[in-house]
């Protein structure tokens, strides 16, 4: 039982932290993950990490993950957070990555898995329907066999970051004769197909980060089945419990704290510093206990895995406390702004206005408290995580 | 015992209502928040028409003689239907304060301005430093002949950008925190030597930044006693105070309705997912926080109609503190059991909760109240 670093992880530490400074597009240092970043944005860091190897620190090493153990893994995921890199986003390397290394054939693989690698590739998942969302398994999207091909028809929305993908993963009905999750099937969709189109929907923060997207006789060759026909709901299962470990964004809970603590030392309320104000402080404190708490529960989650037990349905408890530490935070830092965080970043950049309104980190408060309040709600909502843990934790 | 309204303020209530129902719709007002002024004018006139601005002002400065009730049911019918127009500023603030340190004068000219709506005041008093704290003046006041020069900045004042003027707190005397040496000042937007910066808030309405270099005003500009202001400023939070907690009130009872009615719709796994017990509990935990919201509302109203100026404080300290917190319980639930589409900016909800979050900071948060409360015995 230990929790410090050995002399090989710590160089192995610090053989991360240079290689970010060395690397890091110049461009894109203090952007954090909350502006409107473009998809060259994304993909430059993804390309950098990927030349060298380190885009996808979680596959196996035959497909090209760079062999790392839990541990440091774990390193290199507090580093990234700590130099506030944009993030690699998941719906690629996280998600369907390792759908297609576990269940893919070898002509998938070799097509997709370097590309994904490599950050050539952007992908979306389409999983969500309007009709579908906690209950998922009742997607009504559906592929009709002709030939080699699926003609698929349908709508799904909540698609993150759809405007920019050029290929999707998408649960499709197969068969509506049976139990609803004996009849779904795993496609890999290009985006450029006819038939294919992304509408925007703006979320309350201004955000256009979401989408619906349409299918209207879209056609998929049969060899962008991913797994058995009607199997899909497998890969479905397995895709969400990666996705919920993934979800606890515990190293950059840990980065919005420390951004938390520095804007209260700031932040003067009556003359002094709202840090010293022990309401806050307690707060920050409660805060800080839970988020170590969480931390060293999803280490004891890393562990297990190292040992070969796949993340199971503890992932479901990460996701809970994940995601309500990181609405949390974004809570405090607007209780921590004041009066300022009323004033509209959004709508007075888009009248031209070329100002900060307010002590530094209160432009983006509120909006970005409003846009945490997803992080309940997606992935499986919190009410979802505490059924899984019921049923197969509890056993209930 | 009695809660009722009388049956002027019952018409009154139901006449906004229909108003607002007609020419007020959640996609009027979203066109208004995106409208280059940002508000409606239009709707501004309707309501001085009807006599909202003359209701809760007295009979000196062109009002009815209502009081804080009237305010309350007013405020009330303006948050159910998300009302962007700066009522609160004008009339219940500046109002206010006019009623309390204005002289005969004073009362009538800025009075008879306000109540027919033909003018629009807003007050200046809080600054960035300060935080919550309206004792904290560090703009200062400085004795010119018979005129005064003002300096310093003031931090967002809602309805700034389509004020005519504003009452700016300056001070003349004193360390910035004392509660004595701050005097009340009228100023014009076109004054030479101040500046603004408006903006639209992130809840829809309009504020500004002011920054004052030299302003010059007369001493006929001086609202009540030079250095003796702070009194009146509380009593202006206090009905604030009452008056936002009634606005805040009609929101949680809109987004109570449109949750509860969203989770009786929606169906998921084959039912509606109100029949689930979780998301019930989760509404009923709403339905509490509404009803303990409703009446330290209508405590706070009560006592600002009164003459008890130490219970009048408590009872606002303690309304803001409970708005605080069943709006945080209310908004968060809403959005949560409404799911993926509550995050929308389409659905009307999420503009409900996104006013709801930023009342907390408006006239001081739980915490500046909860402490406020604590220290006042």
């Amino acid at each position: 039982m230990k929790l410090t670093f050995t002399p090989e992880e710590i160089a192995f530490r610090d053989e991360i932290r240079a290689f970010i400074e060395q690397n890091y597009p110049q461009n894109l240092k203090g952007v954090g993950d909350r502006e409107d970043l473009t998809k060259e944005d994304y993909l430059s860091w993804h390309r950098i990490l990927g030349a060298k190897g380190w885009s996808t620190p979680a596959w196996p090493v035959e497909y090209g993950g760079p062999g790392w153990h839990a541990t440091q893994k774990y390193i290199f995921g507090e580093e990234l957070a700590r130099a506030e890199t944009v993030p690699v986003l998941p719906f690629g390397v996280n998600m369907v990555a390792p759908v297609i290394y576990t269940f893919g054939t070898p002509e998938q693989k070799a097509r997709f898995l370097p590309a994904i690698q490599k950050g050539e590739e952007w992908w979306c998942q389409g999983y969500s329907e309007p009709g579908a969302g906690s209950d998922l398994a009742g997607l009504s999207t559906k592929a009709v066999r002709d030939g080699d091909f699926y003609i698929v028809n349908g709508q799904k929305t909540w698609t993150t970051l759809a405007q920019h993908a050029d290929w999707g993963f998408f649960l499709v009905r197969t068969n509506s004769d049976c139990k609803p999750q004996e009849g779904i099937s795993f496609l890999l969709i290009d985006m450029k197909s006819p038939g294919v189109e992304v509408r925007p929907i703006i979320t309350m923060d201004g955000a256009h980060e979401v989408n619906e997207v349409w299918l209207t006789d879209v056609k998929v060759p049969v060899a962008n089945r991913v797994f058995e026909e009607n199997k899909g709901w497998t890969c479905a299962k397995f895709l969400l419990a990666h996705e919920r470990t993934g979800i606890a964004q515990v190293a950059r809970s840990k980065m919005g704290l420390k951004k938390l603590k520095k804007l209260a030392t700031e932040t003067i309320s009556e003359g002094l510093p709202l840090a010293k104000d022990r309401d806050f402080k307690h707060k920050l404190s409660e805060l800080e206990i839970d988020l170590r708490a969480l931390e060293i529960t999803e280490l004891r989650v890393l562990a297990n895995e190292q040992k070969g037990k796949g993340p199971g349905a503890e992932s479901s408890i990460l996701k809970i406390n994940g995601s309500v530490i990181q609405q949390r935070i974004t809570e405090l830092f607007l209780e921590a702004v004041g009066p300022y965080g009323a004033p509209n970043p959004r709508a007075y950049k888009a009248e031209g206005g070329n100002f900060a309104i307010g002590p530094q980190g209160a432009p983006m408060a509120a909006l970005n408290y409003f846009n945490v309040r997803k992080t309940s709600i997606f992935g499986g909502s919190n009410e979802i995580q505490r059924n899984i843990i019921a049923k197969l934790v509890l056993g209930l | 015992m009695d809660f009722d309204f009388t049956d002027e303020q019952k018409m009154m209530r139901d006449g906004l209502s229909r108003l607002i129902a007609q020419k007020y719709t959640f996609e009027d007002r979203h066109k208004a928040v995106a409208s280059k002024t940002g508000w409606r004018p239009d709707l501004w006139a309707e309501f001085a028409e009807m006599g909202l601005m003359m209701a809760p002002l007295p009979e000196e400065m062109g009002g009815l003689s209502g009081d804080a009730i009237d305010a309350m049911i007013i405020m009330e019918e303006f948050g159910k239907g998300l009302v962007i127009e700066p009522y609160l500023q004008s009339v219940i603030c500046a109002g206010s304060l006019i009623r309390n340190a204005g002289n005969d004068t004073q009362k009538a000219e800025l009075g008879e301005k306000i109540t027919s709506g033909e003018a629009i005041f807003a007050p200046a008093i809080y600054e960035a430093e300060g935080r919550f704290n309206p004792a904290f003046v560090a703009t200062s006041a400085k004795k010119n002949g018979s005129d005064y020069l003002l300096n310093g900045n003031k931090a967002v004042v809602f309805g700034g950008p389509m004020s005519d003027s504003f009452i700016v707190s300056a001070r003349a005397s004193g360390a910035t925190s004392d509660e004595t040496g701050i005097s009340l000042f009228v100023v014009n937007k076109d004054q030479t030597g101040l500046t603004t910066q408006n903006y639209t808030t992130v809840d829809g309405l309009q504020a500004s930044e002011l920054f004052l270099e030299d302003v010059a005003v007369s001493g006929a500009s001086v609202l009540g006693e030079v250095g003796g202001a702070f009194a009146h400023i509380e009593q202006m939070r206090d009905h604030a105070i009452a008056a936002i907690c009634a606005e805040a009130v009609g929101l949680m009872t809109v987004a109570n309705a449109q949750t509860i009615e969203y989770a009786k719709t929606r169906k998921q796994f084959g039912v509606p997912i109100s029949s689930f017990q979780v998301l019930q509990h989760a509404m009923v935990n709403m339905l509490i926080a509404l009803e303990e919201a409703k009446s330290m509302a209508l405590l706070a109203a009560i006592e600002c109609a009164g003459d008890d100026a130490k219970a009048r404080a408590k009872a606002c300290a303690a309304a803001k503190v409970k708005i605080g917190q069943s709006a945080r319980i209310i908004g968060q639930n809403a959005i949560q059991i409404h799911g993926g589409m509550g995050m929308t900016n389409e659905l009307a909800i999420s503009h409900y909760f996104k006013r709801l979050t930023m009342i907390d900071a408006q006239f001081g948060n739980v915490d500046y109240h909860m402490r406020r409360y604590g220290e006042m015995d």
